[in-house]
């Protein structure tokens, strides 16, 4: 990417800054890319200016996900990818919201967003308010948890096995023969921040 | 009873209750391409509403993901579109290099856009040939797949595996390709506008096939922005919409070739398109393929580096390349923090991933956007007002591969 573009991109996100003032908290241009940093609640305004202002054009939504940050006060962050096919740009929306916070739905503006709201819910259990149909839609049917959240475990808690004397389907608690293999690859060297196993004899 | 009335009185009198009819399409339907359930709710023969299940095939790979290596995730992209599956890999590949700021050397782009190209044949080919197959033709996909088995043929020449290959790497390609492997592949591309002629032959003029595609599944131009398509959805209404050229990656920018568009965005013209398609990739083979023999086509396959193994020569001599690649393979190379979103024209449309790193050798996010998802989300708002019969020629049309829509 060109400087050239990426000023463009700046100057896109500073007049879209300007216009949405009480949506955009900030903007900045990464790897090509730009991202705006905005409030969840005026999400719908704001989707609804891009989708419709002459030189945003942002009308194809492109995804919506979500991050886990399990530390964080601000749980997750949603992130929205847009694309105008017109103005042949990109852009990416990034929204804090806390665990027991709804984002507001942008199906009206956007109806394939409905997926993808659903997906982000099953996943991390994000709601969305004004959705008009927020089912689980990968997961089992019954399916318990949010799978794509950190402190979700990756073997799960359920396991499907078929039973030959039940004749049927049944599920039963994850059984592991060993546990499942995580790899430390922090270098003592460089100063891991949690005591190593024998550090206790060093002092 | 089907029409839901347990007294069956006389149809002259009308007397009797008339309701709608659901009914499971799929998971084991063969037009379901994969498994797929759709629940529909049936007014005679017509669809009033169409409510797809998916994640029948949900694997966890965005999970999986997250506790594996940048490199150990790069095989998963070959299960996502398991049609065309280097074409996934190579937004994987480009995600990665776009973080780290690598650049590919020139003969790497070459066979990756060689590759890629092969790729969209290879889901072209077995996506009209069994649209064919689901509006009752059995010929075409029997064609379609000796064709298709011989660019298995040079995945595998090229990998080691016929499907999954895993060949697309971070920094460039794994192998590079030996001049017996060029040659017939230029050979095959020589070959297969016949073949591709044929199968034009067998359906493009053919009554039945043109009956049931013909003004099914018609899209607009204000559709594709609704429900955010992509790819031939969006060619096949007539804009020239195109990653390839609208936002050029690898060295697509230098090869020469069209887009092709359809008029009426039915059913038909996403077939001619994807036809048309098929021709230009070949036309993008042989220019790759021209390309790869020039003096500035050769070289290294991949860009040597942090990222990417040492040369088995330089293992055998040096201490730091030994320790290099044991490094490489066990612990992996660290991505510098910082998210991109990285995409490409796989065959059936915009094909993404939103990569979250923090600094590790281990993605902290990695969302894969598949196209099949947004295009099978609007079943129901396209299937609308169909017959029952047309359900099976618009999935077909969508071009829907469950490992990329269930993930």
């Amino acid at each position: 990417m060109s400087d050239a573009q990426d000023q463009a991109l700046q100057e896109l996100g500073d007049y879209i800054a300007t216009k949405q003032a009480d949506a955009v908290i900030g903007s900045e241009v990464a790897f090509g890319e730009l991202t705006l940093t905005v409030t969840a609640a005026a999400l719908p305004a704001l989707v609804r200016f891009l989708k419709t202002d002459v030189t945003c054009k942002f009308s194809s939504l492109v995804d919506i996900t979500a991050v886990d940050y399990p530390a964080r006060r601000a749980r997750f962050d949603v992130v929205y990818h847009f694309l105008s096919m017109y103005r042949n740009q990109r852009i990416r929306l990034r929204a804090q919201v806390r665990d027991d916070e709804m984002v507001p739905s942008i199906v009206l503006e956007h109806p394939s967003a409905n997926w993808f709201e659903r997906e982000v819910f099953d996943m991390f259990g994000i709601l969305f308010s004004g959705h008009p149909d927020l089912r689980r839609i990968l997961t089992d049917y019954g399916f318990r948890g949010h799978p794509l959240r950190k402190d979700f475990p990756t073997t799960g808690y359920v396991e499907v096995r078929y039973d030959e004397a039940a004749k049927r389907v049944v599920y039963e608690p994850v059984k592991l023969v060993q546990d499942y293999r995580q790899f430390d690859f922090m270098s003592p060297w460089e100063g891991a921040k949690y005591i190593l196993p024998g550090d206790e004899r060093a002092k | 009873m089907m029409d839901g009335s347990k007294g069956f009185t006389d149809a002259q009198t009308g007397e009797q209750k008339i309701r709608n009819f659901n009914i499971n399409f799929g998971p084991q339907h063969p037009a379901a391409h994969g498994v797929l359930r759709l629940v529909l709710e049936l007014d005679g023969e017509i669809v009033e509403r169409c409510d797809p299940h998916i994640g029948l095939l949900h694997r966890g790979t965005e999970k999986l993901m997250e506790s594996r290596t940048y490199l150990q995730n790069l095989p998963y992209f070959d299960r996502l579109d398991y049609v065309a599956p280097m074409n996934q890999e190579h937004a994987w590949c480009l995600a990665i290099e776009r973080l780290t700021g690598t650049v590919v050397p020139r003969r790497a782009s070459l066979i990756r856009v060689l590759y890629s190209e092969i790729g969209r044949v290879l889901n072209h080919l077995l996506n009209v040939t069994t649209q064919a197959m689901d509006v009752g033709a059995l010929t075409p996909p029997l064609w379609g797949f000796v064709e298709r088995e011989k660019l298995c043929i040079f995945y595998e020449r090229a990998s080691g595996a016929r499907f999954h290959a895993a060949y697309f790497r971070p920094g460039g390609v794994h192998q590079d390709l030996p001049p017996a492997l060029i040659d017939d592949i230029e050979a095959w591309a020589e070959a297969f506008p016949a073949v591709l002629a044929d199968i034009d032959g067998l359906l493009t003029e053919n009554r039945i096939f043109k009956q049931r595609n013909a003004d099914i599944g018609v899209i607009t131009e204000e559709e594709i922005q609704q429900w955010g398509y992509s790819g031939v959805m969006v060619r096949g209404s007539g804009l020239a919409w195109d990653l390839r050229r609208s936002q050029p990656y690898e060295c697509y920018d230098e090869f020469d070739f069209q887009i092709p568009i359809g008029k009426n965005g039915d059913c038909y013209d996403r077939y001619l398109v994807r036809m048309e398609e098929m021709r230009q990739s070949v036309s993008i083979i042989r220019q790759a393929i021209a390309k790869l023999r020039a003096p500035e086509g050769q070289g290294e396959v991949l860009a040597r580096g942090k990222i990417t193994p040492p040369s088995r020569g330089d293992m055998k001599t040096s201490m730091e390349s030994l320790i290099h690649h044991f490094k490489l393979y066990t612990e992996g190379f660290h991505v510098p923090a910082g998210e991109v979103y990285a995409a490409v024209e796989a065959p059936k449309g915009e094909f993404g991933v939103y990569l979250v790193a923090d600094g590790t050798n281990k993605p902290y996010r990695a969302k894969l956007r598949a196209p099949g998802f947004l295009h099978l989300q609007s079943m129901d708002h396209v299937a609308s007002g169909h017959l029952l019969a047309d359900v099976a020629a618009i999935i077909g049309t969508m071009d829907i591969v469950f490992g990329e829509v269930d993930r």
